[in-house]
């Protein structure tokens, strides 16, 4: 991609030095930060005119895959993404499911194509507008709204949610009617614009004026989203509303705002799991269980875990299928092991970005080829959130090893073998444990005690960690040492499967070290993703599996071990050499573009992971469907030595899995807690595992993704009322 | 060169231009393109159009291929002309756009007849496209560079 011509750039950067949440800037909206991605030289050319004349701060892609890099690589560098709907490596939906849960940006979608049908696609993925081409200027001139309008939204939840507890009170009747009546997940919107009006008036003007206001966002840590998962589970999911959700997992300074809308990618997540795990024709459910756990924000381990575990070449082509159906998301190249590693360094480039330790994945690096294949069974669909903080990639990753146990006694298989294979190459990888033992393990009982592996990553994701912990060590080759079960922990909450993954991928890289442990896991994932688990571009998770070995500490887990297996994006120090081919990722998601937009964008990333150097927050993608949560399986193990972040990283587990992967994510997550509690260094090996996992979670995205076609794997939750008009903005 | 001459090659430049516009071979968007061009992309339109040109010389040439295939192969044929058609209608470029929409409407029909039939026409239409616009902005080169525009709006 290009900037286009670079004089002319500058004529917007300088009214655009500002940069998201450093404040308001007079010349606003001039300067904003666009990213337009188009296949078709002709449009995108005009089109970057088009957005230079109105002062806007441009940088072209001509390939979705150049894009999900750009975006990764420079978090909170772009305020807007304008995509085109037809593009040759990559649906622009699928793309704007990825940015929808990596990032949170507000996405433009483009086509000359002005049917209904794409037009509606358009809005059940969560675009936030949808331009019929030829753009005129007219409209180009005008999208800085959806800027301001998803800052406002935030920014209103935010404060709604700190400050208005009383008014919480107060509405909670008609909250819990709103929510009780159906998944109405945008109605926590609406309330708060009715019911405090007067605090959202005063707040409203604060916003209103800095479109560039920071939004605080909360990170949905692996350990949170478990928590949150468990309270959902607890009230039913008819039945949870935000403010009892908030009121069982009691953790001070969550508002209820921050679990409305993580509830919301939740609901969304599993519908599209549901969605996916018709394809599969059954092993999504297992998944669900998983993006419980991962659903925490960092679930973005979908993608990677998937990738991982398809990378662990435990998942048998059937849960690698089911897991991308269920992940839906993560492009999961069945015959690439590498796309997972994509995946995963894709996100574990990001994840860098928020992490000391990036491993850095050169671009197009694959994590060895060899790790890569490993992943190639997982089709993990690394569809990370925008974990920006994860540190520990392997959340959901772990989460998603967990799940494919249970239900798809293949993939139990899968990531041990795949660790090993992965790990072969690298001792260190977590082998500790037999991938297979721990991948059975993990399912069994999330809460495998990850911890053994390494303190690894913990990754918020409670009940997930475990799996991705356990699935990293797996696929280390049974190396415990290195896979914090915290990998397990990583266990991308699948919830967004496809989408964690990716997340994870990306949670991964910041990780650095952080223990694609969990992505090991998710390779073990049972991914109902059938569809198509697309591993989110986690560089994923299953790569780290594979590359495991050589996540030396250095925690790099980051850019959630490249799909292919390679951790290499995790550790940059430790002889990651294996690129995370970032690329991977991007094949991974070709592959699902059937993944069903599971938004689930988690972008309240349990603040935990903040700090976490790794574990950017496993992208919890709640939503995601079944199949996501294979993906998920944020495996957040981070690599115990450093880590002890790591443990935070994989909070995310989002398990993908289905119902089983709840539950699975459920004990997953305390065992992930566990886990992380123990930072010992194990995860060396962890993070490699864990990019194997990822890399099987892409692999497994890949393969599903064709099957994709989210069924409706409706496991615990009933989402069938889910409305989606709450499709986030 | 003399003032006379310029002149002389602005009106022709835009007596071309006009008599593409009435003749439906471009549309509004050519007017956009050419309200984004300034100082500092002086040869803005005409970039666009030949990256247009450059691009949709191997459209033609996929579809050229896949129109030679028997059984036709609808599925891809359209999803080529969609590409197309978003492509000519960024410059501008009513005609082909108008004959895209026509062959894909062939191409859901199953009408492979109709399909070769306006693969032909879109072919003439690019072509007599792509030779008017060279011209013009080869008058407006030897114009000067200041003007391109001769008075778009």
């Amino acid at each position: 991609m290009d900037n286009g011509g670079g004089a002319a750039v500058s004529t917007g950067s300088s009214a655009g030095s500002r940069r998201v949440g450093d404040g308001v800037s007079d010349q606003f909206p001039a300067g904003l930060r666009v990213l337009v991605v188009d296949d078709d030289p002709t449009c995108l050319r005009i089109l970057e005119k088009m957005l230079r004349t109105c002062l806007y701060e441009v940088t072209t892609c001509s390939r979705a895959v150049d894009a999900l890099f750009m975006l990764r690589e420079r978090k909170g560098g772009f305020d807007l993404v304008l995509s085109d709907v037809y593009m040759p490596d990559m649906d622009g939906f699928k793309l704007l499911e990825y940015i929808g849960l990596e990032m949170d940006l507000p996405v433009i979608m483009m086509s000359a194509d002005d049917g209904k049908d794409v037009v509606m696609k358009g809005v059940t993925h969560g675009a936030c507008d949808y331009l019929i081409k030829p753009v005129r200027m007219e409209a180009i001139k005008n999208i800085w709204q959806h800027v301001v309008r998803k800052r406002r939204n935030e920014m209103k939840e935010l404060e709604h949610s700190g400050s208005v507890e009383d008014s919480d009170r107060h509405r909670k009747p008609s909250d819990d009617a709103d929510y009780a009546s159906s998944a109405n997940e945008g109605n926590w919107r609406h309330p708060k614009r009715r019911k405090d009006v007067k605090d959202e008036d005063d707040e409203g003007e604060e916003r209103e004026d800095s479109s560039t206001l920071k939004k605080p966002r909360v990170v949905w840590s692996v350990e949170l989203h478990q928590q949150f998962v468990a309270a959902v589970k607890q009230l039913g999911i008819d039945k949870a509303v935000p403010k009892k959700i908030l009121e069982l997992m009691s953790v001070p300074g969550l508002t209820r705002e921050n679990v409305a809308s993580h509830l919301q990618k939740y609901r969304l997540y599993l519908r599209r799991l549901s969605g996916v795990s018709q394809h599969q024709g059954g092993i999504s459910p297992p998944f669900l269980g998983a993006s419980e756990a991962a659903f925490g924000s960092n679930n973005s381990l979908d993608g990677l875990d998937l990738q991982a575990l398809a990378a662990s070449g435990q998942l048998s082509p059937h849960n690698l299928v089911a897991l991308q159906a269920g992940l839906g998301r993560t492009a999961v190249n069945a015959s690439m092991g590498m796309p997972l590693v994509d995946q995963m360094s894709f996100f574990n480039s990001e994840m860098q970005t928020a992490n000391s330790s990036k491993i850095r994945y050169g671009p197009g690096q694959q994590l060895s080829n060899k790790q890569a294949n490993v992943l190639h069974g997982l089709p993990t669909t690394m569809e990370q959130k925008p974990m920006a903080h994860l540190h520990l990639p392997i959340q959901s990753f772990g989460n998603i090893g967990l799940q494919a146990n249970e239900k798809s006694s293949g993939f139990l298989g899968l990531p041990t073998s795949q660790v090993r294979a992965g790990s072969s190459s690298h001792p260190e990888t977590i082998h500790g444990h037999p991938g297979s033992s721990l991948l059975m393990q993990t399912q069994q009982r999330p809460q495998v005690p990850i911890s053994q592996n390494h303190s690894q990553m913990h990754v918020g994701m409670s009940q997930q960690p475990r799996l991705n912990g356990q699935l990293v060590n797996e696929i280390a080759g049974g190396h415990a040492s290195g896979l914090p079960s915290s990998v397990g922990q990583q266990i991308l909450s699948n919830e967004t499967v496809g989408r964690v993954l990716v997340r994870n991928g990306s949670v991964l890289n910041g990780r650095g070290s952080s223990s694609y442990a969990a992505v090991s896991q998710a390779s073990c994932i049972d991914f109902p993703i059938s569809n198509g688990m697309e591993l989110p571009g986690n560089g994923f998770p299953l790569l780290s599996t594979a590359g495991l070995s050589s996540f030396t500490s250095t925690g790099v887990f980051q850019e959630s071990v490249p799909a292919t297996g390679n951790l290499e994006g995790l550790d940059t120090t430790t002889n990651l050499k294996r690129s995370r081919s970032l690329v991977p990722s991007y094949d991974l998601f070709n592959e699902f573009h059937q993944s069903k937009s599971q938004d689930w964008e988690l972008q309240n990333m349990g603040h935990a992971y903040e700090g976490t150097q790794h574990m950017g927050s496993l992208q919890g993608n709640p939503d995601f469907s079944p199949s996501v949560l294979g993906r998920q399986g944020f495996v957040s193990t981070q690599k115990n030595e450093q880590n002890n972040n790591m443990g935070i990283g994989c909070k995310e587990m989002v398990s993908l899995r289905g119902d089983d992967d709840r539950r699975n994510l459920g004990t997953m997550a305390q065992s992930h807690n566990n886990i992380l509690v123990d930072n010992s260094f194990k995860i060396k090996a962890e993070n490699v595992i864990v990019t194997e996992h990822f890399a099987q979670d892409d692999i497994m995205d890949a393969l599903f993704k064709q099957q994709g076609g989210v069924g409706a794997i409706d496991t615990e939750f009933n989402f069938n009322g889910y409305s989606m008009d709450n499709i986030p903005d | 060169m003399a003032s006379a001459e310029i002149t002389q090659l602005r009106r022709q430049a835009a007596y071309i231009k006009k008599s593409l516009f009435e003749q439906g071979y471009l549309d509004g968007q050519f007017l956009q393109l050419e309200e984004l061009q300034d100082d500092t992309n002086p040869n803005f339109v005409e970039e666009v159009v030949t990256l247009f040109f450059k691009d949709s010389a191997k459209f033609i040439a996929n579809i050229e291929a896949a129109v030679e295939k028997t059984p036709l192969d609808f599925k891809k044929l359209d999803a080529y002309m969609h590409k197309f058609k978003g492509s000519s209608s960024s410059i501008g470029a009513l005609r082909v756009k108008n004959e895209c929409t026509l062959f894909r409407e062939y191409c859901q029909q199953g009408n492979g007849e109709g399909c070769l039939k306006t693969f032909q026409q879109i072919k003439k239409e690019h072509a007599t496209l792509r030779k008017k616009l060279e011209t013009y902005f080869q008058l407006l080169r030897q114009a000067g560079p200041y003007e391109t525009a001769t008075s778009s709006h």
